[in-house]
């Protein structure tokens, strides 16, 4: 009982395989957040259309993935779908799709927002100025509405990360999976190291997470000046 | 006007075909595998893939888990890269928790599983057992100088148990005049009968031999309550031909001794020699 958890972090390759641990959390979050973000701009442009049967397909879409909670869609996605459909891909790879497609719901909300909230005489001062509904949208709505987005768009980054940690459900080997492992295995010998181990996910998942909410704060700020 | 609906209609148009892009990408396996008689787990088809996917524990030492070098060890993990030797491929691990053991072989995640995973009726319905390779009861451990060798010693007294276990079972349907103490965790019942919370506590005995090991004011009381239970390799319901292998395989290992070298090597220590091979292992003849 007089040894130190702390030991436990630093015996044989522990660290390193915390660190293993962290980079596939986040790879799987950064390819999930890539793919979500596009597919979410193109639907949140598709919701503010004039089609009726359009935006309510969208909306369906939306409040599909915000209900659904993320277990349930890593189940669905790891467990389910290849048991229908025969496929059989790694869990990092349905997890990224579930992740993407959840990403792209979430974002379109924002894209729909901020191209709504985008001031309606600029539409019309570009328009006055003969610019095509392309130009209006990529030099006039699109740098607007990304000033309007971005806030709410590295937050949800941050929840996307942060929400890694479900993956252990489906034998994704993440940060808290491998430090379920060593706290495991040294029960017995170093009951305290369950301390030092979530102590330390806890830092890197802050240190990873952290500067991302510091440049949302800083985004909305310079808003306001 | 016109202008803007075209627009929508590229932007509408780009945003379905990204979904359903995305929808044939997780729908696309369909056509390669969905028959029955195209069993992606038989023993050739695991040949030709060159590697066997066996799901095992991570985090249940001795058994399954994984040490400070970051190698998976324990003895459930030597049998698996015996049976991945036997079979001439390589072995793949799909790391599982005790809940998802089904749905992993269901969903073809896995070949054949080795995660300490104990033959009951209910699990019965959902795969195929192999030949069972261990056994284990529940059993009893209680302070040295209060030892409790008799389930009737325990008549109306207080019994820690973790719930969902074999010990909360047995005792809720076999033994009513025991009063029990229910815990989530591992970690919480050793606790309490560390503090004195119940006169005993009830689980797995293979778990107690090796709790007792390190806390040598206990002892394990009662070794064996109830029917035996085997622990024995999965396959995916109907998967045949992976089966007969596995149990031909199995008889091939206890001829050889397998068993009682897995034991000595992984578990050996950490039962300590209060429990002899024999209690946990089975040579099957």
């Amino acid at each position: 009982m007089e040894h130190s958890g702390i030991s436990v972090l630093f015996q044989g390759r522990n660290f390193v395989r915390l660190l293993g641990g962290l980079w596939t959390s986040v790879w799987i979050a950064a390819l999930a957040l890539l793919f979500g973000l596009l597919l979410g701009a193109l639907i949140g442009l598709a919701r503010t259309s004039k089609n009726k049967l359009v935006r309510a397909i969208f909306r369906i879409y939306l409040e599909f993935f915000r209900i659904v909670p993320t277990v349930v869609l890593l189940f669905l996605f790891y467990y389910i779908l290849p048991r229908q459909f025969g496929l059989n891909w790694p869990g990092s790879v349905m997890a990224t799709i579930a992740f993407a497609l959840w990403v792209s719901a979430e974002f379109s909300d924002i894209v729909r927002g901020a191209l709504i909230s985008v001031p309606k005489v600029q539409q019309e001062s570009g328009l006055a100025l003969g610019l095509s509904k392309w130009q209006l949208f990529i030099y006039v709505l699109l740098p607007q509405a990304f000033q309007l987005e971005l806030p709410a768009t590295i937050n949800l980054a941050t929840r996307v990360i942060k929400t890694t940690s479900l993956l252990m459900m489906i034998s994704v080997m993440d940060l808290i999976n491998v430090g379920q492992q060593i706290i495991e295995a040294n029960n017995q010998s170093h009951p305290t190291a369950v301390f030092w181990i979530y102590g330390l996910i806890f830092l890197l998942y802050f240190i990873v997470d952290y500067p991302l909410s510091l440049w949302s704060k800083k985004v909305a700020r310079r808003k306001q000046d | 006007m016109k202008l803007k609906k075209n627009l929508m209609k590229k932007i509408v148009l780009g945003a379905s075909l990204l979904m359903a892009g995305l929808l044939v990408l997780t729908g696309c396996g369909q056509s390669s595998s969905s028959s029955s008689s195209n069993n992606p787990s038989s023993v050739a088809a695991i040949k030709k893939r060159g590697t066997i996917k066996i799901a095992v524990f991570g985090d249940l030492p001795p058994y399954g888990w994984v040490n400070s070098q970051g190698k998976r060890v324990g003895y459930d993990v030597r049998l698996a890269r015996q049976v991945a030797k036997d079979l001439g491929v390589k072995v793949k691990f799909v790391q599982v928790n005790a809940n998802n053991r089904v749905d992993t072989l269901n969903a073809n995640k896995a070949d054949l599983v080795l995660a300490n995973f104990t033959e009951t009726p209910e699990r019965k319905q959902v795969v195929d057992w192999a030949k069972p390779y261990m056994k284990v009861s529940v059993g009893v451990v209680s302070p040295k100088n209060k030892a409790i060798t008799k389930v009737s010693q325990l008549n109306g007294k207080k019994v820690i148990v973790t719930k969902g276990t074999t010990a909360e079972n047995y005792f809720t349907s076999k033994q009513k005049g025991v009063d029990l103490l229910k815990f989530d965790s591992k970690t919480q019942q050793f606790n309490a009968i560390k503090n004195g919370r119940g006169a005993a506590l009830a689980d797995d005995n293979s778990y107690l031999y090796a709790w007792v090991k390190k806390n040598p004011k206990y002892t394990v009381g009662i070794k064996h309550l109830g029917p035996n239970q085997f622990i024995a390799p999965a396959v995916k319901k109907g998967n045949k031909s992976l089966l007969n292998w596995t149990n031909k395989e199995i008889n091939k290992l206890s001829k050889k001794g397998f068993f009682e070298k897995d034991y000595n090597q992984e578990l050996k220590p950490y039962f300590g020699k209060e429990v002899k091979p024999t209690d946990i292992i089975i040579n099957s003849k």
